[in-house]
């Protein structure tokens, strides 16, 4: 990896760390698309939680890792709803990152890439 | 907090539909990563590792489409045109896989749900847009732009559709398919206007700073002067098969090497 690709790579994992750590907190509270067809047919309470009628999300079920420290995009632990929404979308940012990155790394094609197969003395090299 | 949830949740796809769909995405990811290591080199692997940080941050916000509703990208469009088809297909359900098992987001019964519609049927659905409209469009600043747009739009909404199919196979709740299949396009309607708004910003800020790490840009369209240059270079990678006729400049030599 060039020095020219670290500096990218670095400056969109910036952006990305502050739309999952900051500006997610001024995200939309509504259920998404999906989620609003699911309860289409339901009454809901002040806090969204089903309370008569027929819909799909009758049926739904509690999630095998409802208990894991980061569920629903917060830290256990953190009372400041702010900082936990923040933190635990900067760490997902970090680890989405860290285990993408690292899985692509590992299978990637080996030996005579397009990067190094380009050097600078390459015929019809005009700077861009 | 309660209300975090975008994936499709456990229950509400009965359970061998779900485990089929789970044998499908698997099935659909092994491809992806045999086909997707032609394409993965010591650029694209860090970069793909990017695409999927920043679709999981931009998955977080939950933007406003109608009242009581919101949506948020999916991501598959922006992949494909960013990191190509397979790879992208394999950033979004890096993404879907971390948020379900770390963030309690998507059943983990439905992964095999979610995985097939948002990361194969939106990707897929994303590039074979995207190919065919960069072909058609004048090879312009705006094309690539444009067709980020009309693609994310249609991917969305071809997504959202995925699930009524799964749940027209195995809902778990006596409904009319023709009112979910119109609540789920129209609501998706409207978030594939706002994915759209959302890729297109991304890939025309990524083709104005960085060209040369734009997928759909490399395979698809080389741009008229590499493609002259690219004619008097030796073709850098022969082994991939010339997806179109005017690939060969795919590399651009000078970008990588000027650093």
């Amino acid at each position: 990896m060039t020095r020219r690709l670290a500096w990218f790579i670095a400056g969109g994992l910036l952006v990305a760390l502050l739309l999952a750590g900051v500006v997610s907190n001024f995200a939309s509270s509504s259920p998404d698309g999906l989620d609003a067809t699911a309860r289409k047919g339901c009454t809901t309470d002040a806090d969204g939680t089903i309370t008569g009628g027929t819909c799909m999300a009758r049926q739904e079920k509690d999630h095998q890792m409802k208990d894991s420290p980061l569920a629903d995009y917060g830290i256990k632990g953190i009372d400041n709803p702010y900082l936990s929404t923040g933190l635990s979308g900067a760490l997902g940012v970090v680890l989405t990152f860290g285990v993408g990155a690292g899985a692509f790394w590992l299978v990637r094609r080996r030996g005579r890439t397009a990067s190094a197969s380009a050097s600078p003395t390459a015929p019809g090299s005009g700077e861009n | 907090m309660d209300a975090v949830a975008m994936h499709i949740a456990n229950g509400i796809v009965n359970g061998p539909v779900s485990a089929a769909f789970a044998a499908l995405a698997a099935a659909a990811l092994t491809v992806c990563v045999a086909r997707g290591r032609a394409d993965l080199d010591d650029r694209l692997a860090p970069m793909a590792g990017l695409v999927a940080a920043f679709i999981f941050a931009v998955q977080m916000l939950n933007f406003q489409v109608l009242p009581g509703v919101s949506g948020h990208l999916l991501g598959g469009t922006l992949a494909a045109i960013l990191v190509g088809p397979w790879v992208g297909a394999l950033c979004v359900s890096t993404v879907l896989i971390i948020q379900c098992l770390l963030f309690a987001d998507g059943g983990l019964t439905a992964l095999g749900l979610n995985i097939t519609n948002m990361a194969v049927v939106g990707t897929a659905a994303g590039y074979l847009l995207v190919a065919a409209l960069l072909r058609l469009l004048p090879r312009k600043r705006y094309a690539l732009t444009l067709t980020a747009f009309v693609a994310s739009v249609v991917s969305v909404v071809v997504a959202s559709q995925g699930f009524v199919f799964e749940y027209w196979l195995g809902g778990t709740t006596e409904l009319s398919l023709s009112t979910i299949a119109g609540s789920m396009a129209g609501a998706h309607v409207l978030i594939g206007v706002g994915e759209g708004l959302i890729t297109a910003t991304t890939v025309a800020t990524v083709a104005a700073v960085r060209p040369d790490l734009v997928y759909a840009l490399r395979r698809l369209r080389a741009p008229a002067r590499t493609a002259a240059a690219a004619a008097s270079a030796q073709p850098a990678t022969s082994e991939l098969p010339a997806a179109t006729s005017a690939t060969a400049g795919a590399p651009e030599p000078t970008v990588d090497g000027a650093a």
